[in-house]
């Protein structure tokens, strides 16, 4: 066993790490506070070739493995966590699905842009009736000749508004067997009649993501945006949301470090009994405990993220990174807030934002509920299924 | 044109730096070391110079074998190729050492143009662009502060003590650039992973025309900078305005 890091992924972290301190954290209060989408940013994380890093030269990636992605998404979380969502969504959720499922031909039509981060595809699974029961979906395709036609409504969609959107691939009912649904992916271009994209929500964290409802009325797309087998959508979406549960949890690390990290400028700064309020136990327990809860939350993300490399499914590892990194994100977070103390709580500090991030990771992409149940299914097995 | 580019890796400047008390050396160990940033401008300058006239850079160091690491960052910002000369003989080698095997290593390959950076920013010494110029019989042009060339030529514009002056010069030579003659590009994930794939070759004294004398350079002691003294600071009781005019008449800069 080793736990060393390879000379790429360590130049992809040191280069992610630099470009983030340079580029992304200045802007972060600012992308908070306005609620403004980073274009700037998402343009300049894609000449960085963010966007195409997971992926296999062959289908116009840059050739690094899912551990060297994970690194990224840490470096940029410790930056912006709003900047380390879209990048997640986009990479994880908009093109992960087209890589894995899509046509030789469909890739060639849309991969290109995505992958050098000009343009977004968004990933439309959950639903306003339909969250942590993924399957319970009621959005539906009617073939119509050689079109399908969607009704219905899919809800907290990250990157399918922005000006740089280009389409979303939308799970949908497209049939039954018996009382089982057929569910299938469709790719849904912008712009296509019968779409329509909701005003951004107002949310608690993650300010400058872009996140909405999305509508779709009668909306006629041809058969040939399929995404993958028809009747198959449910695999896939697993599949897909397994890899990025390890991807949020990388997230979580860099937004749980980056608590660490604005802990470790204030102790030794500010005083208190006429010394640093570093020299008290109180804090280097606090600091002690965040440290190893990270450290815990990172090797748990690396050994998910080593078995999508290994070419395995992640499954139970995946379950078990995102629900720790998450909360351990939210827990850093409020001891973050407690060690700044009235500083903590406003917003004039970065941790009065890390607060207010660190809670979405333990809800979106399956939430702690869901990971607990999926990591008790793998212990007990058949015990706990319904005969 | 083909360009070699001079790069060093030094321990991280952001980090504090600690002397050795007995050999004065900067100490290396258990300190993170990175791309001497100082010599990104020098990479930038050739990469920007390779695709307006065609042509390659190729990064030359000198350095213990973890350097390659420096050497792998300049090939991911888009250089062609790399030459790592590591040797257990050059640690602490002075800066003519430095300049001669720098020199010996560039001479293996055809070069057009060498860019250093005016000096690296651990040892300061501030010689061996010049020094690696006069060992190749070539002129130097340094402290570069813009750079073009028009195919010919090369047209400089040199930061001096009281200002700049703009210089032409022919090639071959060496050229020394000062941070902010460009902004050096980030390197790009595509070219970390192509990093892998290219050149990197790695040297010591016995495949270099190098004999390694006496010491020619000996540092026999260090001591602390002075301090600068406090600024003084003038309270406005009405009075602020004439003081601070006195202060700038004393400094005689108005």
């Amino acid at each position: 066993m080793d736990f060393e890091l390879t000379a790429e992924q360590r130049a992809v972290r040191d280069l992610c790490r630099e470009f983030a301190r340079e580029e992304i954290a200045p802007r972060a209060a600012h992308l908070d506070r306005s609620e403004e989408f980073p274009y700037e940013l998402v343009a300049a994380m894609g000449r960085l070739g963010l966007f195409a890093l997971p992926f296999a030269p062959e289908v116009g990636g840059a050739g690094g493995d899912f551990i060297s992605y994970c690194l990224a998404l840490e470096e940029v979380a410790r930056a912006d966590a709003a900047c380390a969502i879209t990048l997640e969504a986009a990479v994880s959720l908009g093109i992960t699905p087209m890589v894995l499922y899509a046509t030789p031909e469909q890739r060639g039509r849309w991969l290109p842009a995505l992958l050098a981060g000009e343009r977004l595809w968004a990933y439309g699974l959950t639903e306003p009736g339909s969250g942590s029961d993924a399957a319970g979906l009621e959005s539906r395709a009617e073939p119509d000749g050689e079109e399908l036609v969607i009704t219905g409504r899919k809800a907290f969609i990250t990157n399918a508004g922005t000006e740089i959107s280009a389409g979303v691939t939308v799970a949908v009912i497209t049939g039954w067997e018996g009382s089982r649904k057929r569910i299938s992916l469709l790719a849904v271009e912008r712009g296509t009649p019968g779409y329509t994209v909701g005003p951004r929500y107002r949310k608690l964290g993650w300010h400058a993501s872009d996140t909405r409802e999305l509508a779709f009325e009668s909306c006629r797309v041809p058969r040939a945006n399929l995404i993958g087998t028809e009747g198959r959508g449910l695999e896939q979406f697993l599949h897909i949301l397994e890899w990025g549960r390890v991807a949020i949890a990388a997230l979580s690390v860099g937004l749980a470090q980056a608590c660490l990290d604005q802990c470790l400028r204030y102790v030794p700064e500010r005083r208190q009994f006429g010394v640093p309020i570093a020299r008290f136990q109180a804090t280097q327990f606090k600091l002690a405990d965040m440290a190893t809860q990270i450290e815990a939350a990172r090797l748990l993300t690396w050994r998910a993220a080593a078995l999508v490399d290994a070419g395995k499914p992640p499954g139970v590892h995946a379950s078990m990174a995102k629900l720790h990194a998450s909360e351990v994100a939210t827990a850093c977070a409020n001891q973050a807030v407690q060690i700044h103390g009235g500083a903590g709580f406003i917003e004039d500090l970065p941790v009065a934002r890390y607060y207010r991030d660190a809670k979405v990771g333990e809800i979106g992409e399956g939430t702690s509920e869901v990971q607990r149940i999926l990591i008790a299914r793998a212990l007990l097995g058949a015990a706990v299924e319904e005969s | 044109m083909d360009i070699a580019v001079c790069v060093k890796q030094i321990p991280d400047p952001n980090t504090p730096g600690e002397l050795d008390p007995t050999t004065h050396r900067l100490r290396r160990e258990g300190v993170d070391a990175v791309l001497d940033p100082g010599d990104e401008f020098g990479i930038e300058a050739g990469l920007a110079l390779a695709e307006a006239h065609g042509g390659e850079v190729r990064v030359v160091s000198m350095g213990p074998e973890r350097s390659v690491e420096a050497i792998r960052k300049a090939l991911a910002m888009g250089a062609a190729g790399g030459v790592l000369v590591a040797d257990p003989a050059l640690v602490g080698a002075d800066a003519l050492t430095t300049a001669r095997v720098l020199a010996a290593a560039i001479r293996r390959g055809p070069f057009d143009l060498v860019i250093t950076s005016t000096e690296s920013t651990d040892g300061y010494t501030g010689v061996v662009p010049q020094a690696i110029a006069e060992l190749l019989g070539i002129p130097a042009v340094t402290f570069a502060r813009s750079v073009s060339f028009d195919g010919s030529t090369l047209t400089v514009r040199r930061q001096t003590e009281n200002g700049t002056e703009t210089v032409e010069a022919g090639l071959p030579c060496v050229l020394s650039v000062t941070a902010g003659v460009n902004a050096p590009r980030y390197p790009s994930l595509r070219g970390i992973m192509a990093a892998r794939s290219k050149p990197l070759d790695r040297l010591s004294l016995n495949d270099l025309d190098v004999q390694l004398g006496e010491v020619d350079q000996e540092i026999v002691r260090v001591e602390p900078a002075p301090q600068r003294k406090g600024g003084e600071v003038v309270a406005d009781d009405g009075t602020g305005a004439q003081r601070i005019l006195e202060l700038l008449r004393q400094a005689k800069v108005i």
